[in-house]
């Protein structure tokens, strides 16, 4: 959680960029979604930590508060969505592409008019899938619907998706084309292409799908 | 790792340069006259500099690079548009 | 790795690498050709331009002393072309007396396609963009002509040891 001396506030979907500068000049930069809505009342960003990382290792393991960052944003005006956009909203989440996404939800939840939004979360074990309490609260909504795919372990009762999403399972899980639902799709390159050429060949409108890459750093 | 990113990658870069956003600004490539959002360019950034090309024709449509610091962007195949 | 664009995938039986340009005759070696020349294998710190080094890597290629024999020239200079468009520029001094390959085994085991694989330019002296992936032939001129990172503001030479990234380091 950060306290940016002059933040005005960010549209959720939006990112930071983040700038280390070790002791000898050398600097690394980062890309990181915000996690927390524009309502909440610090600024949040979820970093997942990358053994051979280059920034990571050190913003989870060394990072205190008090200690000093530079930012730059709030940026990105593409991958937003705000109440005033409407709905209904299918988010797909591969990873740690499900940040943005929290965003959304925050805003959502304490926005007056919350459109009908499924969400769909692809990570590789329980283990790793994040904010997983509060996903599980918001399904119980009925304006909500959270499916969770696991591509490589699972409980041996695991009633959800086994595996990585597959065509049937994004039909299942998604809007139907007449219901003209927006689109959102975050996470790795190969993830986000994957899922927005299934979405186009399902019949969805192009112009309604907006999607998000993420490197190998998080970034 | 090859794959691609797009352009909400550098939208940070970008902005510091127009000091404005623009990942939702339309470009049309140069090369096959396709129009598309700058966020929806296939931008790769393991390089010296950052080159982004067409999803469409994959051309390269323009070039960031931070020579000395400063940020200077080519924009030789992309004509920007609103 | 350093990429600009999407991996290529040359199948082997359409490779070819050629020497060409500013030289009595060009010269063209399909692949089985080009491994059956001399080649050696060598050991090197390769630099890159974001300021880390890789040590000791093990490569194996063909030096472009032993490539250049087949060729008369008056030339001082090289555009390395490659497949997916991108070209660098270096000096024939910069290349010869056994300072540079072209690659096409990294670690004992063939060059993958994600690390310029079937083969690439090895420089390792110089910083490593100048190194390019998916080399298919030399151009010799006699003027420097700069390739695409040295048009765009990096520097035409690239000695990472004078901190050479940008024109005008």
């Amino acid at each position: 959680m950060l306290d940016p001396p002059s933040w005005s506030g960010h549209r959720p979907g939006q990112h930071v960029d983040v700038r280390l500068t070790a002791e000898d000049g050398y600097q690394a930069q980062r890309s990181y979604s915000i996690a927390s809505g524009p309502e909440d009342e610090h600024l949040t960003l979820t970093v997942e930590r990358l053994e051979d990382g280059e920034v990571s290792p050190y913003l989870v393991d060394e990072l205190r508060p008090g200690d000093e960052l530079e930012l730059r944003g709030p940026i990105g005006g593409y991958f937003v969505w705000e109440q005033s956009v409407g709905g209904p909203l299918m988010l797909i989440a591969g990873g740690s592409g499900i940040v943005p996404f929290r965003a959304m939800l925050r805003h959502w939840e304490a926005t007056d008019s919350k459109p009908a939004i499924r969400v769909l979360y692809s990570a590789r074990s329980l283990g790793e899938v994040i904010y997983s309490q509060e996903l599980l609260s918001l399904s119980s909504l009925q304006a909500v619907e959270v499916r969770l795919a696991l591509t490589r372990a699972w409980p041996d009762d695991w009633q959800g998706h086994r595996g990585r999403i597959t065509p049937e399972l994004l039909h299942e899980a998604s809007w139907s084309i007449d219901e003209l639902p927006l689109m959102y799709v975050c996470g790795p390159s190969g993830f986000v292409e994957a899922i927005a050429t299934a979405l186009v060949d399902a019949g969805h409108e192009p112009a309604r799908i907006r999607t998000e890459r993420f490197g190998p750093t998080g970034s | 790792m090859m794959e691609p990113l797009d352009g909400n990658a550098i939208a940070g870069s970008l902005y510091e340069l127009f000091d404005e956003e623009m990942t939702i600004v339309t470009g049309v490539c140069r090369h096959c006259g396709a129009a598309r959002l700058i966020a929806e360019l296939r931008v790769y950034t393991r390089a010296p500099g950052v080159v982004a090309r067409c999803p469409s024709c994959g051309n390269v449509v323009f070039v960031l690079v931070h020579v000395g610091g400063t940020p200077r962007l080519h924009l030789d195949g992309l004509a920007l548009q609103r | 790795m350093l990429s600009a664009g999407p991996t290529p995938h040359t199948p082997l039986d359409e490779w070819s690498f050629t020497i060409h340009g500013a030289v009595d005759e060009p010269v063209s070696w399909p692949w089985e050709e080009f491994l059956a020349l001399p080649s050696e294998s060598v050991t090197v710190d390769i630099h890159c331009v974001t300021k880390w080094s890789k040590l000791g890597t093990n490569w194996r290629g063909v030096s472009i002393d032993t490539l250049l024999e087949s060729v008369d020239t008056a030339a001082e200079y090289l555009t390395a072309w490659c497949d997916g468009g991108y070209t660098t520029n270096l000096a024939l001094e910069e290349v010869t007396e056994g300072r540079a390959w072209v690659a096409y085994e990294f670690g004992g085991e063939p060059l993958e396609p994600e690390h310029g694989g079937p083969a690439r330019l090895l420089v390792p002296h110089l910083y490593f963009w100048k190194s390019a992936k998916w080399v298919r032939g030399l151009t010799l001129t006699l003027d420097d002509e700069p390739g695409f990172w040295e048009g765009y503001g990096y520097h035409n030479h690239g000695d990472p040891w004078l901190e050479q990234r940008y024109q005008g380091d």
